[in-house]
Parts: structure tokens; C-alpha cells; sequence
């Protein structure tokens, strides 16, 4: 009885170790079950093996927890689940199984699609680099006969398009601009970045048809910081209320924005009628969109309404009328010499 | 007498299978296989059983601890490591419903709606995370929505002054308060955030990350300046 009591005691190390190699393994099994599980094998008896496993871990996890409390009424529960019925659980697996195909086939889609590393080496810039940018968008090129670089990127012009969109929410306000439909805020988003979009779209669409080497993003890249003289314009004559002012701003920084895309897609573009398309059509939009952008959200020269209307001014739709003296005099003039040679 | 043996060596012998008994009318039954990962979060089961009460001040605390982290910005984990979120909705709740358009007439829109500060504030969040996520951030989705919200502290506080200011007189006098305290409240927001996020970026890129958090700011505090109740 000793002796194997002894024996027993100096071999108590070794089974111990057995069993905890044992467990090793199991472990190792479990987590081939576990792998099996992930796998696309959906035969039917393993399917419902990997189910069957999936639940009893769940349910030992319940007893688990509730291991302190009412032992055989967990052990009657457990009776109970299983005399309730092979349906009951079959339904659950199939559930569960349903789950985890439809989890993965969305995280796979998920990946795909709206990965953001897409965008990502189009924000590839050094602030040097977004700087230089900037100012070179203000100087035309000369040499029109070599096609420029055009660097596509679209940090700088994303910025452009926001800080537009601040300056626009200042010159509205500024001018107590009412809007009817719709907010301030959506308004000038929707402006800009409508503009932005839908011209470098339409460009684009121009460019193919004209045959000039251009794609997407070079347009959105190349009318993005165009937008930096309209920036600057704006900023400046919402703050101060000249009106040559305006024009002369107009004329020299708008002006100069447009030359450089202009001189950009002429380089990239061959033949004098396809050149002249497209350049006609970038220099009208940008032009008259700047035009567009301070005259629909200017502050109204209170002189006028004043002498017009008087103190109780009914709200107005648009404060938009802001014939200045001298384009009122040309039209008027224009308007007599037309009529003279009719 | 094999059975009293081997049960007196089962103490010694098997550790593990002291308990086990097995009788005659019940089948054998039992679980062969170890539960990989079964011990995961004890302390979600315990967080089941503790009261109502300790759930939420625990909640609580840690919303009050990243509000005083805004308000001294050291440069700190905590507030990136634990995100939520529960912060940015109450002050952008509280800020937007501050905000609601001060319009006399019900026919036209003086000033933003509820849900247009909501919406920009989430949007400009959104798109100032993305940004700096695209030019190479090392930090995450929510970290980030975390942080811009909670840096919006300062200017929810902003607002509450100028509301007092106003009730007392809309002057050029209150203009310059205003305008003022808005001021300082938008470089305090901007050099909070700044403090959190521009460390998650290379170093030679933090102006390009700095930028959009400086007009996002801008943006809010043009509206609270602009401000004018009915």
C-alpha cells in the first residue's frame, strides 16, 4: 500500500506534467475546431459539429460565470437544453453560421471599396511644396509649345475650396444676405464646392472632346488653385467696400489665375479651334464666377436703399442689385447707340 | 478496493480529476474539449452585477477628466488611449442648441438651425480626421472625432459669455467683449487640439494638419460671434 502510495507520490510529477501536455494538446485541438470553423468547409456533418462546439463553449461560458450559484439548477438547465430539442439548436447554428458568412463578405466588401487609401497619394505633399503651389498659380507661363506639369494633388486645392467657403459665410453675413431656401452655411458649401466640382467635370468633359491631355484630377488640381485668386479678391473687397476696387481686383488677380490655367491647358492642347474652346470657356467661367461671387452676396451701399425705399425695408429676397454709376451710364449709353443705328 | 485506491491516489496521482464521480444511472457526459479564449473580460461579467450608479459615475469621471485635460492641454495619452464620444455630443448638443437661429420672422433663416451646427460640426470633424489620416496620422478614426469634439469646450464656453453679454446690451461695446473673449477662446480650442493631434503626424507635416483645425474653428467661432438673438 505504501510502496505504491510512494511510487505513486514520485510519479505524481509526471502524470501531472502528462496531463497538463494533455491539456497541451487539447488546446491545440480547440483551436483546430476553432480553425475549421473559419474555414469555407460547409459540408454538413462538420457544419454541424462547428456549430454543436460553438454553442456548448457558449454554454459553458454561462456556466462558468453562474458556477457560484444554484449548481443543480444549472445542471437542470443543461438537461433541459438538450431534451428541448436538436431543432432548437440547429436553428441557433444555422443563425450563427449565417452571421459569420454575411460578417465576412461585408468586412471584404467594406475593404474593397471604401478604403481611403485610395485618395492617399494625392495627399502627398510638404508644406513647401503646397506653398510654392500657391504662388506659382498666380504666374502665367510662357512657354505654351511644351506641355506643363501639372502636379496632382488635392490637399491644396480641398483647403482652397474651404477657406473659400469661410470667406463666402463672412461676405453673407457681412451683407445680412436672407436666404429663403435653405441655410447659409449650405449654400456656400453648395456654391463652392459645386463650382469646383461641377466645372472641373465639365472641363474635363471639354478637354476629351478638344483632345487635350488632361485627366481628372490635373483639372480639379489646376481649377482647385485657380481658386486662390478668388480667395484673395474676395477676402480682400468684403472687407473693403470700393467698387474699382473690386474691378481692378478683378482684373489683375483674377486675371492672372486665369492666364496660368489658361497657358496650362493651351500647352497641353492641340489645334487653334480646339485651344480656343477651351480656353474661351475656363476663362468665362472663372471670370464670371468671381464676378458672380461679389456682386450675389456684396453689402448693399446703404445710400441707396435708403434713397430708394426709406427706413422700413421689407426683407429682400437677394440683396443682390448693385448697379454701380459707371456700368450704369455704359449701359445706358450703349443702350442709345444701339437704338441710333437701328 | 481498487476503487477506494484508486480513489485515495486520486488526490495524488490526478489533481484534476478529484471531483469527478461517476455513477451508474447517469450517462457520461462532458465537455472534452478547453474553451480557447473563454476567459476573456472577467470584468465584463462583474461590470453586469455592479449598480446603476457606479456604471455611471465611473462614465462620468472619465468624461470630467478629459474635460480638465482640455482645459490645461499638457500633452497627454489619456485622452487618446480612452476615446468616447459622449463629451463632443452633450457640448455640441448644448452649443447647437445655444445657437438656434435668433430669426423673428418665422419666413427667413437669421441664423443657423440646430441641425446645421450639428452637421457641421460632425462633417468638419469627419473631414478633418480623414485629412490627417491621408497625410500619413498614426492616429485613429474615433481618437480623432474624440479629441475636435472635446476641444470644442472652450468655445461652448465662449458662447455662454456672449449670451450673458448680449442679455445685458448689444453695443459696440459688447462687440469688442464678444469678439474678445471669442478670440481668446479660438487660439485656446486650436492650440488644445494642435496639443493632442499634430504629434500623431511627421513631423514636417503638422502645418499641413494644423491648417484645417484652425478654419474648422474659425468657422465656429464666426458663428458664435455673428450671433444675435431676437
Amino acid at each position: 500500500m505504501a510502496a505504491p502510495g510512494a511510487a505513486g507520490g514520485g510519479r505524481s510529477g509526471a502524470p501531472a506534467a502528462e496531463w497538463g501536455g494533455f491539456e497541451d494538446n487539447m488546446q491545440g485541438g480547440g483551436s483546430a475546431v476553432i480553425d475549421m470553423e473559419n474555414m469555407d468547409d460547409t459540408s454538413g456533418s462538420s457544419f454541424e459539429d462547428m456549430g454543436e462546439m460553438h454553442q456548448r463553449m457558449k454554454e459553458e461560458e454561462e456556466e462558468e460565470e453562474a458556477e457560484g450559484e444554484a449548481g443543480a439548477g444549472e445542471e437542470e438547465d443543461g438537461e433541459f437544453l438538450g431534451m428541448k430539442g436538436l431543432r432548437g439548436q440547429l436553428g441557433r447554428q444555422v443563425a450563427d453560421q449565417m452571421w459569420q458568412v454575411g460578417k465576412r463578405q461585408a468586412s471584404r466588401a467594406f475593404s474593397l471599396y471604401a478604403n481611403i487609401d485610395i485618395l492617399r497619394p494625392y495627399f502627398d505633399v510638404e508644406p513647401v511644396q503646397v506653398r510654392a503651389r500657391l504662388l506659382e498659380s498666380m504666374i502665367p507661363v510662357k512657354m505654351i509649345n511644351f506641355p506643363q506639369k501639372i502636379a496632382g494633388e488635392l490637399y491644396g486645392p480641398l483647403m482652397l475650396v474651404f477657406t473659400l467657403v469661410a470667406i463666402l459665410l463672412h461676405g453673407m453675413k457681412t451683407s445680412d444676405t436672407i436666404i429663403r431656401e435653405g441655410t447659409l452655411m449650405g449654400t456656400a458649401i453648395g456654391t463652392c464646392f459645386g463650382y469646383w466640382l461641377g466645372v472641373s467635370s465639365f472641363m474635363y468633359f471639354l478637354a476629351y472632346l478638344c483632345n487635350a491631355q488632361i485627366t481628372m484630377v490635373q483639372m480639379l488640381s489646376l481649377l482647385g488653385y485657380g481658386l486662390f485668386g478668388h480667395c484673395i479678391t474676395l477676402f480682400v473687397t468684403y472687407n473693403i467696400h470700393f467698387h474699382s476696387l473690386f474691378y481692378i481686383f478683378w482684373l489683375v488677380v483674377g486675371g492672372l489665375s486665369t492666364l496660368r490655367m489658361v497657358a496650362v491647358l493651351v500647352s497641353r492642347t492641340v489645334g487653334h479651334t480646339q485651344r480656343l474652346i477651351l480656353c474661351g470657356t475656363l476663362a468665362a467661367l472663372h471670370m464670371l464666377f468671381l464676378l458672380y461671387l461679389h456682386f450675389a452676396y456684396h453689402k448693399v451701399v446703404e445710400g441707396i436703399l435708403d434713397t430708394l425705399e426709406g427706413p422700413n425695408v421689407p426683407p429682400f429676397q437677394r440683396v443682390a442689385r448693385d448697379i454701380p454709376v459707371v456700368s450704369n451710364t455704359v449701359l445706358n449709353t450703349t443702350a442709345k447707340a444701339i437704338a441710333l443705328t437701328l | 478496493m481498487a476503487a477506494a485506491e484508486g480513489s485515495g491516489a486520486g488526490g495524488t496521482l490526478f489533481p484534476g480529476l478529484a471531483d469527478v464521480s461517476i455513477s451508474q444511472d447517469i450517462p457520461v457526459e462532458g465537455e472534452i474539449t478547453v474553451p480557447v479564449g473563454s476567459h476573456s473580460p472577467d470584468e465584463d461579467f462583474s461590470t453586469l452585477d455592479e449598480p446603476v450608479k457606479d456604471t455611471i459615475m465611473r462614465d462620468l469621471k472619465a468624461v470630467g477628466k478629459k474635460f480638465v485635460h482640455v482645459m490645461y492641454p499638457r500633452k497627454s495619452s489619456t485622452l487618446l488611449r480612452d476615446w468616447d464620444l459622449w463629451g463632443p455630443l452633450v457640448l455640441c448638443v448644448s452649443l447647437a442648441l445655444m445657437l438656434q437661429g435668433g430669426s423673428a420672422d418665422s419666413k427667413d433663416d437669421g441664423g443657423p438651425q440646430f441641425a446645421e451646427v450639428f452637421v457641421i460640426i460632425w462633417f468638419g470633424a469627419v473631414v478633418i480626421t480623414l485629412n490627417s489620416k491621408l497625410l500619413g496620422g498614426t492616429i485613429s478614426f474615433f481618437q480623432s472625432l474624440c479629441v475636435l469634439g472635446y476641444c470644442v469646450m472652450p468655445l461652448t464656453v465662449a458662447m455662454l459669455v456672449c449670451r450673458l453679454v448680449l442679455l445685458a446690451g448689444a453695443g459696440t461695446v459688447s462687440f469688442i467683449i464678444r469678439l474678445i473673449v471669442v478670440g481668446a477662446m479660438f487660439a485656446w480650442s486650436t492650440l488644445a487640439s494642435t496639443a493632442f493631434l499634430a504629434d500623431s503626424q511627421p513631423p514636417n507635416r503638422k502645418a499641413l494638419v494644423v491648417y484645417p483645425i484652425f478654419l474648422f474653428y474659425f468657422v465656429i467661432s464666426w458663428m458664435i460671434l455673428t450671433f444675435t438673438p431676437q
